[in-house]
């Protein structure tokens, strides 16, 4: 009756979505008084696991293999789960990674559990989890248990925190499953260019809506972005006149982000826009028109002209890093 | 070539949520009801391949009350050949697992080469149901594709991942699951609306499958407090800088 959470990796590297995930799983089973087991798929990825010890994981269970080099659903579905049904979970974790949102419902499959997904909070409320996902693109919530099957949930990246690293290096021990033969395969990947961080992990957003006027102005949200580390994102309008990529845009029918900084420009705030970014921690918006909803959800506002409000705002952060550099 | 695709009536998007006095469902009142926009980029896709390759069946597949038999005539009136409706009165109280074994069960009966989803359905958004079934069926999934191509036995999706796209292939029969960017749909037309009144839909009741979790509370989110204004034009910006530093502690 233990608590699984599935680590994920990139190329040998462990998301800060999975120190999330791994730092939630041991924190719940401490509640449950159930063992926690943390297992990771992936090929060479035998030293970087032991860095899960840092966020409450003891040992790690390594499924290694060629096999896993790529992301391929049915193959690590079938993995994952006859991981699963080794150490009995009752409760398997995974990040809402474009990758954990394609897994968890393939696992869930597979094990005869019910499908949690993008949830936002989690409890133990009398000795079972429950857990709390936005419904109705964010405009209610659902508190949901289970009704007597295992369950897989999936936790929206950058809510749960995952704190500074404290523990030991975990121990690496390696499983061995039977392959399953996939019938797809990877056959290309394509970097976006000049992007290293995506939206959905990005600790600060800057998005420009159609209030930037043409695509030329984003050329002072991303020397806003420089300067506070952030990255830059869009709203449907500037997205759908070409302005931006499609990969940019947040919202209902675009990206879920919860930062810890969201700043609105010359977006007005329209329902389906809340609901890709209404969990970020704080929201900032700039806008002309005093009247926009984006005011009625932001914790700090200007009002005023973005193409005067950006800049001083990017000369202002230049101007303190400097006096701090030179104190 | 056989297709499905699976479609779900839900609120309009731009529907005020109400709680229902049971506390865990939504105040059907006043709301208006809509084929969920994902599926309309898996309808509109399936339609361009029925269009293309002779010979083709398009059938469109909803489990919902018998009011979705509205939603399923207007994917037939894009041009979808016939329907399925999996009746339940009760159809939104069911969770990810007990509509995608269902829907397993309808696809694995009318026996297609590609079974289509959106990405996900806008009242539930648990983007679950499409590679849950797959599973069910032991068939490959490309989860939001955002472009498609067939050849020979075979699928390929473009689909967007963190900071990069990837292209995958998969073996039919397959189920993918459609991205916004697929496709433009089109409005059914004054002639396709006529012909859809001709097609056929099969209203069956849906298997009676209990739920595997259950929703103990329907919620408002929390209210974010009162923002503030912190003032007007660039005079601000000092401001809000000591704002976001200090206070927020978000700089
Ligand atoms: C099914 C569906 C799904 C959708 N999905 C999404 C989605 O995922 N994401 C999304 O964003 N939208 C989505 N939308 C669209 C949404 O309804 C809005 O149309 C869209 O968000 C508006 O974008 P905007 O705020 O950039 O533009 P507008 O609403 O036109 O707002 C522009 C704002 O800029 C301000 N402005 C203009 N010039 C200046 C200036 N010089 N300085 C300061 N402020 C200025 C204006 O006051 C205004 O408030 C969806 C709609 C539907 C129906
Ligand atoms: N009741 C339903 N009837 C038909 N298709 C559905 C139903 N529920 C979900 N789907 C399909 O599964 C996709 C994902 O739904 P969800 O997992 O609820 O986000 C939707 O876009 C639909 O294609």
């Amino acid at each position: 009756m233990s608590v699984l959470v599935l680590a994920e990796q990139r190329q040998g590297q462990f998301r800060r979505a999975a120190f999330e995930t791994v730092r939630e799983g041991a924190r719940l089973a401490g509640q449950l008084g159930a063992p926690l087991h943390v297992a990771a798929l992936g090929s060479g990825i035998e030293k970087s696991a032991a860095a899960l010890g840092g966020y409450g994981a003891t040992k790690v269970l390594v499924v290694e293999g060629d096999a896993y080099t790529a992301y391929l659903g049915e193959a690590w579905a079938a993995a994952a789960a006859e991981v699963a049904k080794r150490v009995s979970a009752r409760t398997l974790l995974l990040a809402a990674t474009s990758l954990g949102k394609d897994l968890a419902p393939q696992v869930a499959a597979r094990l005869g559990a019910g499908l949690v997904a993008d949830c936002v909070a989690l409890a133990v409320t009398d000795g079972e989890i429950e857990a709390t996902r936005p419904v109705f693109a964010g405009k209610a919530r659902v508190r949901v248990r289970s009704a007597g099957a295992p369950l897989v949930l999936t936790l929206r990246p950058n809510v749960f925190p995952a704190g500074n690293p404290t523990g030991p290096p975990a121990a690496v021990e390696r499983v061995e499953v039977p392959p399953c033969p996939a019938r797809s395969r990877v056959v290309g990947v394509e970097t976006a260019a000049g992007r290293t961080v995506d939206l959905t992990e990005a600790s600060i957003i800057v998005s420009g809506g159609r209030g930037m006027g043409g695509p030329e102005n984003y050329r002072i949200l991303e020397e806003l972005a420089r300067e506070i580390g952030a990255v830059v994102g869009a709203s449907r309008a500037s997205v759908d006149a070409g302005w931006r990529p499609h990969s940019d845009q947040v919202g209902q029918t675009g990206k879920t982000v919860s930062p810890n900084l969201y700043l609105a420009v010359g977006i007005s705030g329209a329902i389906q826009h809340l609901a890709g970014m209404r969990t970020s921690k704080v929201i900032v918006a700039i806008n002309k028109d005093p009247e926009a909803p984006i005011f009625k959800v932001a914790d700090y506002g200007i009002v005023g002209d973005l193409f005067e409000v950006v800049p001083a705002l990017t000369e202002a952060v230049r101007k303190r890093k400097a006096a701090e550099g030179a104190a | 070539m056989k297709l499905v695709a699976c479609v779900k009536r839900v609120p309009a998007t731009d529907t005020r949520v109400r709680v229902a006095a049971d506390g865990v469902s939504l105040d059907p009142q006043g709301v208006e009801w809509i084929v969920s926009p994902y599926d309309e980029f898996a309808v509109e896709e399936a339609i361009r391949i029925r269009e293309k390759l002779a010979g083709s069946e398009l059938v469109v597949v909803s489990l919902g009350p018998a009011e979705a038999a509205k939603e399923i005539r207007t994917c037939l009136a894009m041009g979808a050949d016939r329907g399925v409706l999996l009746e339940d009165r009760a159809a939104y109280a069911r969770d990810v697992s007990s509509v995608a074994e269902a829907l397993a069960g309808a696809i694995r009966e009318i026996g297609p080469d590609l079974a289509l989803f959106g990405r996900q359905s806008v009242d539930s958004d648990s983007a679950g149901v499409g590679p849950f079934v797959a599973a069910l069926l032991g068939w490959p999934v490309l989860t939001f594709v955002r472009k498609l191509e067939l050849g020979d036995g075979l699928v390929r999706g473009h689909r967007e991942i963190e900071g990069a796209t990837e292209v995958v292939e998969a073996r039919l029969p397959a189920v993918v699951t459609a991205e916004k960017g697929l496709n433009e749909p089109r409005y059914p037309s004054l002639k396709g609306i006529m012909a859809a009144k001709k097609k056929p839909v099969d209203i069956r009741p849906a298997p009676p499958l209990a739920p595997r979790t259950r929703v103990v509370a329907l919620e408002l989110p929390p209210v974010r407090p009162p923002g503030k204004v912190v003032g007007k034009g660039k005079e601000a910006v000092p401001e809000l800088l000591r704002l976001l530093r200090e206070e927020a502690k978000a700089l």
